[in-house]
Parts: structure tokens; C-alpha cells; sequence
């Protein structure tokens, strides 16, 4: 009873003569958490960016519920809204206060009532642990703090689905944890999400499927389980392996001995 | 001491008179201020499309404004078209057009500047979240834009008061030229009124010019992100 919500089928991407993504295919289904990992430069940011409509592409289809997402078609912007999406480097609107930053959207865009949407933002704030910040502006948070709210702004669209793009890349590794929490919450509640990180740890926990890319390719598609304990490729394992420091520790502990 | 001649300034309505023409100043400034704003912003947003032409174009502008002394434009507009065209500009109103062809310059750059300024994630992020362009302009781009401009524009502002002195020069009876007449008038009993008199100008200009300044950098606090 696969609920597809999101297709894509033979997308490709390329800026000039530079092919970002060749002959992709993706199927996510409703309430799926899609994990995407690999080097940088791989595509993983691009292919985010392409299913938001913030990339021209050159070939292929997006849908979404069916609903072919081009962004120079007049309807992009109604498509976009059911599409949460959370930038590595925050982007929260610098001269409205955290609530403003929330609430505009919903307001302006989606004509909902003003008291309403206030009182979500609040609900939503609690939640991520932030009601003390409702009137301050931006400049006056720390980074996990800014990501935080970005998320409780897309989530107060009521999108069919989030992307989140390296949320935690531009974060101390003290307000990594926070943010992480937030989505894993996000996950348990049953919401589709495709999620682009370097976190390793968490993307095992999160995902209910994890992609490995690589210049533009999925080389391995699985649960996270058998990806990330035996990879299939050679690739792969070679990526999972720089973040295994035990080698490295190994290998000076055979030094040590030596001498 | 000697007297600085101040006392000259309470005879008949010589003070009522250096007011007036401190106004006069201030009325050029103020209405050249709210066209080159006005035009400013157009320009700006014209310089801010790719374009060759456009650009070829703002850049002798601009560079015209800059490198031309404000002195030779008055005297290009107030006189050369008399000579050339038979136009008998009034000397303020050529004032006006001298300031506002140099505060449109000034301004444009400014505002080119402050759009340019805004990060490309602050539109993606806003159409992100279903915004369309529009949208996305109103609310997001000109408030930030804005934000940044008014600190920078409001010290063009300033700068057009204080070369309001200029326009004595083509007959305009602004407050300097109110004080020279003075002075001039009772070059017999006060010789010395020539050094109070400028003095008194000289307040006058601070005060004028003063408050707005602290604007600007009341402003520029509050809103520096």
C-alpha cells in the first residue's frame, strides 16, 4: 500500500557542461524517511534545490502527488508550499522577530487566521524548546537555535514534505544534538522527509532507507542496517571508512608497539 | 573684545530674513531630496539588471556626477541654457535639478548597493516557502533593503544641505548670501559683524544638519544585523 508522494523519474541536472545528476530516479513514499549521504560535489544539495523548484533542469520529471513541479510554471509557488525546506545556513528573514519569521508565510501566503497561526508557531516553538525566544530577532541566536526555528517555519506551511540540506553543517558540534533531536522527533511522527547529512550516526537512526551518491549516481540504495554494516561496494565502504577513526588508531597503536 | 557684531543681526528683521533664507536652503535640499530618492530607487533597480547598454550608460552618469564640481552644473543649468535653449530658468528651481541629477546619481548607487547586498538564500529561502515574487519582494527583499539604505541616505541628505551654499553662487538668496548682504549693509557700524554673522550661519547649519545625523546612526544601530 506504497503511498508514492514524490517521483522522479530520469532527472538530469548540469551547469553548462558540468552533469550534476545523470538519469535520476527516486520514489519516496508517504511517511518515509530518505537519508541521502556521500561525498561533496556528489549532488546531494543539487538534487534538494531541483525537487524545490530552485534549479532549472534539463531532462526528466518531478512529481509530487503527480503534480509536475517546474518552477516556470505559474503553480510553483503552491507546489512549494506543501515542500518544507531547511538551508544549511539557516536563511531566517533577518528583520522580522522569530515569531514574524514564522507566521508570515502562513499569513501571506496561505490566508489562514492570524491568531490561529500564531498560536501553532507558539505550540511548535515550545516543542523545540525556544517559547523565551518568540520576540527576539535572529542576530540574537545561537546557530542550533536559528536552525530550530527554520524548522518550526517550514513545519507551520504543513508540508507534505521536508528537505533538510546539511542542517547541521554549519553548526558547533555542542548544537548539533539539539537539531538532530528535532528531526528525530519529526521522523517518529510519521513524516516523509528526505534528509541530506554527513552525520552518520543519525542518519542511521533516522532513515527508513539510505541512498549513497556518488558524482551523481546512486551507487547503493538500502535499509540503513545493511548499508551502513555491510555496504555492497567497494565505494561505499571506502566513504563509511573515513569516519571510522579505529583504523586510524589502530595503526598507531602497531606503531607504538614497534617501538 | 571686540563685539562679534551679533547685535546686527536684531536690527530691523535681519534674523527673520537669515532664517528665511535658511529655509530656502533647506526647501531646495528637501525637494531635491525627495525626487532623487524617488528616482534614485529606479535607477538603482535599472543598474541592477545585466545589461550592457544599462551599464555603459549609469557608469558615464555616474562617473559625470562624480568627477563634474557641483559649481559647474549649477552654472551649466542656470546659465548655459539660457544661452543655448532661451530657457529662463528660476534659479531655484535650476537648483533643484542640479541636486536632484546628483542626489539621483548618489542615490541609485546606494540602492543598487543595498539590493545587491542581499544574500541570494534570502530569495530562495522565501520561495522556499511558497512566496512568489512579489511576495517575496514586499516583504522580504525592499524591507531589508531599505533597512540598509535609510542610515546611508540620510547622510546624502547632510551633504545636500551643506552645498545648498552653493547655490548663491547663480543668484539663489539662501542664508549665506542673506548673511553677506547683511554684512554688507552695515560694512559702516559694525566692520566687524562679518565673523559673528558667519559664526551664527555656522550654528545654524549645525543645527540643522546635526539631528539628522544622529538619525542616521540611531537607525543604523537599531537595525545592524
Amino acid at each position: 500500500m506504497a503511498d508514492k508522494l514524490l517521483t522522479i523519474e530520469h532527472l538530469k541536472k548540469s551547469y553548462g557542461d558540468n552533469l550534476i545528476l545523470k538519469d535520476f530516479n527516486l520514489t519516496v513514499n508517504r511517511g518515509e524517511v530518505v537519508v541521502i549521504i556521500g561525498p561533496s560535489g556528489c549532488g546531494k544539495s543539487t538534487l534538494l534545490r531541483c525537487i524545490n523548484g530552485l534549479e532549472e533542469i534539463q531532462g526528466g520529471e518531478i512529481k509530487l502527488y503527480g503534480e509536475k513541479i517546474d518552477r516556470n510554471k505559474k503553480n510553483i509557488a503552491e507546489i512549494r508550499q506543501k515542500i518544507g525546506m531547511v538551508f544549511q545556513s539557516y536563511e531566517l528573514f533577518p528583520h522580522k522577530t522569530v515569531l514574524q519569521n514564522i507566521i508570515l508565510a502562513p499569513i501571506k501566503v496561505q490566508k489562514r487566521s492570524k491568531s490561529d497561526v500564531i498560536k501553532e508557531a507558539e505550540y511548535l516553538l515550545e516543542k523545540v524548546g525556544l517559547s523565551d525566544k518568540r520576540d527576539v530577532y535572529p542576530r540574537q541566536l545561537s546557530g542550533g537555535q536559528k536552525q530550530r526555528v527554520a524548522i518550526v517555519r517550514a513545519l507551520c506551511m504543513h508540508p507534505e514534505i521536508m528537505l533538510f540540506d546539511e542542517v547541521t553543517a554549519a553548526l558547533d558540534p555542542e548544537m548539533v544534538r539539539e537539531v538532530l533531536d528535532t528531526i528525530l522527533e519529526l521522523a517518529k511522527q510519521g513524516r516523509t522527509m528526505i534528509v541530506v547529512t554527513h552525520e552518520m550516526s543519525f542518519a542511521r537512526a533516522v532513515s527508513d532507507r539510505v541512498l549513497f551518491l556518488d558524482k551523481g549516481e546512486i551507487i547503493e540504495e538500502d535499509i540503513p542496517e545493511r548499508i551502513f554494516d555491510n555496504p555492497k561496494t567497494e565505494r561505499a565502504r571506502r566513504f563509511f571508512n573515513t569516519f571510522e577513526y579505529d583504523a586510524v588508531k589502530n595503526h598507531t597503536d602497531t606503531l607504538n608497539r614497534k617501538v | 573684545m571686540q563685539a562679534l557684531g551679533i547685535d546686527v543681526l536684531l536690527k530691523g528683521n535681519n534674523f527673520i530674513r537669515l532664517i528665511d533664507g535658511l529655509c530656502t536652503a533647506l526647501r531646495i535640499s528637501l525637494v531635491s531630496v525627495i525626487f532623487s530618492i524617488v528616482f534614485g530607487i529606479v535607477f538603482g533597480i535599472v543598474m541592477t539588471y545585466k545589461n550592457t547598454v544599462i551599464s555603459v550608460v549609469s557608469r558615464v552618469y555616474l562617473e559625470i556626477v562624480r568627477i563634474m564640481p557641483q559649481m559647474v552644473l549649477l552654472f551649466i543649468v542656470f546659465f548655459g541654457t539660457t544661452r543655448m535653449f532661451g530657457l529662463n530658468l528660476d534659479a531655484e528651481l535650476a537648483s533643484i535639478i542640479v541636486f536632484t541629477f546628483w542626489g539621483t546619481a548618489e542615490m541609485g548607487d546606494l540602492v543598487r548597493g543595498a539590493v545587491s547586498n542581499i544574500p541570494k538564500h534570502q530569495y530562495e529561502s522565501s520561495y522556499a516557502l511558497g512566496l512568489n515574487k512579489a511576495q517575496t519582494y514586499f516583504y522580504i527583499v525592499i524591507p531589508q533593503t531599505l533597512r540598509r539604505l535609510i542610515p546611508l541616505s540620510i547622510n546624502l541628505v547632510t551633504r545636500m544641505i551643506k552645498t545648498t551654499s552653493l547655490v548663491m553662487m547663480i543668484g539663489v538668496v539662501e542664508a549665506l548670501k542673506v548673511t553677506q548682504q547683511i554684512i554688507e549693509a552695515n560694512r559702516m557700524t559694525a566692520p566687524n559683524a562679518a565673523f559673528g554673522l558667519y559664526l551664527t550661519v555656522f550654528i545654524l547649519y549645525f543645527l540643522a544638519c546635526w539631528p539628522i545625523s544622529l538619525l542616521a546612526s540611531y537607525l543604523e544601530k537599531k537595525w545592524s544585523a
